[in-house]
């Protein structure tokens, strides 16, 4: 990684700021649960900013696009991941009806949540009651760590949620995180045609002479011995940063080149910005360790473009959230400022902050630029050989403009919970690979409707290669102030049935 | 090259066999079709099939109180199956337990119970095994030690125990209600594990599906009892359990699980309503519940705070357990069964959950004999028999003991009775 052009990217040896899946269930495993959907404006936000606020309010050098797909036509795609992976939460708009108590932001949804939300900590009762005191609209988050008994379609079945606080890097041993092995792959591993080949890596899609026809893929298995495996169809679901490698390496859509700003594999890649206020009360007794990797309750009452944004010369937005994802030994230890870093003064403040702290944080959007991209590395490579992936990324001005914009309000909501003390959490520095911040890593193999501008068509399907469709945040062309695995899940299930189609009658499925 | 060659004439090879077959079986599919529905109700796969191997073709070391029988290849290959077999061999065998030769076969297979099973249903049963693929599967079929290795012993034990002669309807009884009588008692062969056996391996009389530990589980009780059997059960909450696996109270694992995933999930609904019908109105017996261990008892109080800690955030606090995911032990007749083996194996080594298309979850429970000595697995247990009005005998950190020793010794089973 490198966080601009002129430098040298050097090869990242141990996850940090991100943590990619790579066994069975891939980042589904160890996932916290926030199951989001976008606002129907982040489906066509260059036009919508452009309208409201003129082309110059955009931020210089973005790549900001419109999504070739419109929150409408995504929704029973939304309704259908929801259901299979039994997310609990409260309505906010049933079919244009306002619902009280949900998100009056969110669009319109078809029905309700399968179940309902998550109980809530203290924290969250009063981040509630600060919020809407201030005029915000606070609802439960929803969440993929269930909080009653579900069966989804499939028969697949969940158990409620315990609230044991080990949701984010871990599996779910109670059945209550929805997880690729607990919502599908019971049901999948019946069919008499299906099969999964473990511990093995896909190395290369191999195309046919005339490269516009994937013939199937060379893997490697755990011995290192390689194998061939004909497909008719390639479908390319390894995670956003390895999709765009793969695409990459087996040379399928031309690679994106900054200088002349042309091509488009790799191009678009994006993050999320963490920003807040965490605040330290006086008597509270928080429970943190009574949690869920999704449980909380936010407003979106200054995400996307709910708000006037023309005074504050930015666009994107942020989910403002109180949470409590865990309270586990070693990793949770909260200090206030000016607490050594070890000893017997960090341990007594240890003991003495663990009831008293929560955070009021701010999740935010991260729009597409020239200069942040994805390529291959001109010097490292992988054990088999292969270049590595070269990240160059950045925030820019308008995301340290709105981040830090969000940490004020942030800090407003926590001193009306009644903080004693608040910490203002900015977002300072270029961005470092070092600390864990977000595996919210978007783009690089983006969706549209301009073969120039995109990798694949609006059914995530190569524009080059017919027979290849690319699933997973890759095809984000700019990412939201939202988790992303909602509207992930969507979208394969609407690629999915556009691969229905493509089955009757193979070939492009957008002619241009 | 050599390698591809050698491949392509076993491909042949076999091409040649199954054609052979197929032509000397073209004109009975229904009684193939009938004859593959009744090995699927009588389970045959179960136990004629090594772990990994080809269905049918036999290799399964079964363990039985006598010593390890390897059960032998069905499938019509002339040379390690019963191709040479006639219809009236294999009727034989399962009418009377024998060889095409006169040899005698052993009991561990059911032919008490097949023995009730018409002429028409064997040859059935016999056309389907003809029309599966020859698989060559050399099975070591001299595994028992003597003197149990003489099969002329068994002339003596079918005098004894063997009551010959096919099903007979009851005419004072519903159509239904014989139906599951001759699934039940024949081919479904239920009785073999529910049923108490006395020291020759054969049913004690007198005690027919009153349940049984067998292979370090317990089989429990399925008459109408209400305390250890059906009783609280009603014909639909049978039925559910024997399609799915699973009802609100129960789930099926170890060799049920088996047989709720090869058996009786493919059977029609007709056929396990009959089978309900039947253990529902056959009778109960069972002995009578003792009082509940009062919860003050020592053993109780240690077994409750266990149970918090351990069990209550799945099984949860009052017992009810999730719905198709994990089992209430409140008023669950297998807690309670007389002798505890299922509950305690189920926690000293977890176990899963059966799997159907309805349901194909297929749960797990962790093991935890690793961090619940035998005192502590013996408390939890004891309580789990004894609260939210379960009642049943109290269970002993020797019992717990033993059966740890032989869930990780499975070598030592057939030796240790």
């Amino acid at each position: 990684m490198r966080n601009n052009p002129s430098q040298t990217a050097l090869p990242i040896r141990k996850w940090g700021s991100f943590l990619p899946g790579n066994g069975v269930g891939g980042a589904g495993v160890h996932w916290n649960g926030q199951t989001w959907r976008f606002l129907p404006n982040d489906f066509r936000i260059r036009s919508h900013a452009i309208e409201r606020y003129g082309e110059g309010f955009l931020p210089e050098g973005n790549h900001i696009q419109d999504w070739p797909v419109s929150y409408d036509e995504l929704e029973p795609y939304y309704d259908k991941f929801e259901y299979v992976a039994g997310i609990s939460g409260k309505a906010g708009n049933i079919k244009g009806e306002i619902q009280p108590g949900g998100n009056p932001f969110e669009g319109a949804r078809g029905r309700d949540y399968p179940t309902p939300p998550l109980k809530q900590g203290y924290a969250q009762d009063l981040f509630t009651k600060a919020a809407a005191g201030l005029g915000m609209h606070p609802f439960p988050r929803p969440s993929a760590n269930i909080s009653a008994a579900y069966t989804n379609p499939y028969g697949c079945s969940m158990a409620p949620c315990t609230y044991c606080g080990f949701c984010e890097r871990f599996g779910c041993s109670n059945y209550s995180k929805a997880s690729p092995q607990t919502c599908v792959l019971p049901a999948l591993v019946r069919e008499p045609t299906f099969e999964a080949r473990t511990e093995c890596e896909v190395t290369k899609v191999n195309l046919a002479s005339d490269g516009k026809t994937a013939t199937g893929v060379t893997y490697v298995d755990l011995n290192g011995e390689e194998w061939e495996q004909p497909a008719d169809v390639v479908l390319v679901c390894a995670y956003a940063l390895f999709n765009v490698r793969l695409l990459l390496l087996s040379k399928i859509g031309q690679p994106y080149d900054p200088g002349r700003d042309e091509g488009v594999v790799g191009r678009n890649y994006a993050y999320q910005t963490g920003s807040g206020s965490t605040a330290f009360f006086e008597d509270a007794k928080f429970n943190p360790f009574a949690a869920a990797g999704s449980l909380g309750v936010a407003t979106d009452d200054y995400n996307s473009d709910n708000f006037d944004h023309a005074p504050h010369g930015f666009v994107g937005g942020a989910s403002i959230t109180s949470a409590h994802t865990n309270g586990r030994p070693i990793l949770y230890h909260p200090t206030p400022p000016g607490t050594p870093n070890w000893g017997s003064k960090w341990k007594k403040a240890v003991k003495e902050t663990y009831q008293r702290v929560t955070n009021v944080g701010a999740q935010g959007s991260v729009m597409s630029y020239r200069n942040n991209y994805l390529d291959l590395d001109p010097t490292y490579k992988d054990p088999l050989g292969r270049p590595l992936m070269r990240m160059t990324f950045d925030f820019q001005d308008n995301e340290r403009k709105m981040a830090n914009w969000m940490a004020e309000r942030c800090n407003e909501v926590a001193k009306a919970m009644g903080a004693k003390a608040t910490q203002l959490n900015r977002l300072v520095g270029p961005w470092n690979v070092v600390p864990y911040q977000s595996t919210h890593n978007t783009g690089g193999a983006v969706f549209g409707s301009d073969p120039k501008t995109s990798v694949l068509n609006r059914y995530l399907q190569s524009w080059d290669v017919s027979n290849v469709f690319v699933m997973g945040a890759s095809a984000f062309p700019q990412n939201a102030g939202y988790n992303p695995t909602g509207t992930v899940g969507a979208l394969t299930y609407w690629s999915l049935d556009a691969i229905k189609k493509y089955l009757k009658s193979p070939g492009p499925l957008v002619q241009l | 090259m050599a390698l591809s060659g050698h491949l392509k004439a076993g491909v042949v090879v076999a091409a040649v066999l199954a054609a052979d077959h197929a032509m000397a079986d073209s004109d009975n599919y229904v009684d193939v079709a009938r004859g593959r529905a009744l090995a699927t109700a009588g389970d045959c796969v179960a136990c004629h099939t090594a772990p990994g191997g080809v269905p049918f073709a036999g290799g399964l070391a079964l363990q039985t109180p006598f010593g390890v029988i390897m059960t032998p290849n069905i499938t019509p290959d002339d040379s390690t199956g019963i191709g040479g077999w006639s219809k009236d061999n294999f009727a034989r065998a399962m009418h009377e337990g024998r060889r095409p030769n006169g040899a005698y076969l052993y009991p561990a297979f059911p032919y008490p119970y097949y023995t009730k099973v018409t002429r028409q249903d064997t040859d059935a049963i016999y056309d389907y095994l003809r029309s599966l693929a020859p698989a060559s599967n050399i099975v070591d079929r001299r595994t028992l030690p003597f003197p149990f290795s003489i099969r002329t012993a068994m002339l003596g034990w079918n005098a004894l125990f063997l009551s010959p002669g096919t099903f007979a309807s009851d005419p004072g009884r519903s159509e239904e209600f014989n139906r599951g009588a001759y699934l039940v008692e024949g081919l479904g062969h239920c009785g073999a594990c529910h049923t108490p056996l006395n020291v020759l391996g054969a049913n004690k009389a007198g005690q027919f599906l009153q349940g049984n530990k067998i292979s370090d589980w317990t089989a429990p009780n399925i008459t109408n009892d209400a305390q250890t059997g059906l009783g609280n059960w009603s014909v639909d909450e049978i039925v559910k359990y024997l399609r799915t696996g699973q009802n609100g109270t129960s789930f099926a694992s170890g060799p049920m699980k088996e047989v709720v995933e090869n058996s009786t999930s493919k059977m029609p609904d007709a056929d396990l309503k009959a089978m309900a019908v039947y253990l529902k109105e056959r009778g109960a017996s069972g002995a009578p519940a003792p009082a509940p261990l009062p919860a003050s008892e020592p053993q109780m109080r240690v077994g409750e705070a266990i149970y918090l800690d351990t069990c209550s955030a799945c099984h949860v606090r009052s017992g009810a357990g999730i719905e198709h995911i994990f089992p209430r032990l409140a008023g669950n007749a297998v807690v309670k069964q007389d002798d505890p083996t299922t509950l305690v194996r189920v926690i000293l080594t977890g176990t899963r959950g059966a799997a159907t298309d309805a349901t194909p979850t297929s749960p797990a429970m962790p093991s935890l004999g690793y961090r619940l000595n035998d005192n502590q697995l013996a408390a939890v247990v004891t309580y789990i028999r004894n609260a939210w009005g379960n009642a049943a005998s109290a269970v002993t950190a020797d019992t717990v003991k033993t059966l740890r020793d032989r869930v990780a010794n499975p070598s030592r089973q057939a030796v240790s009775r």
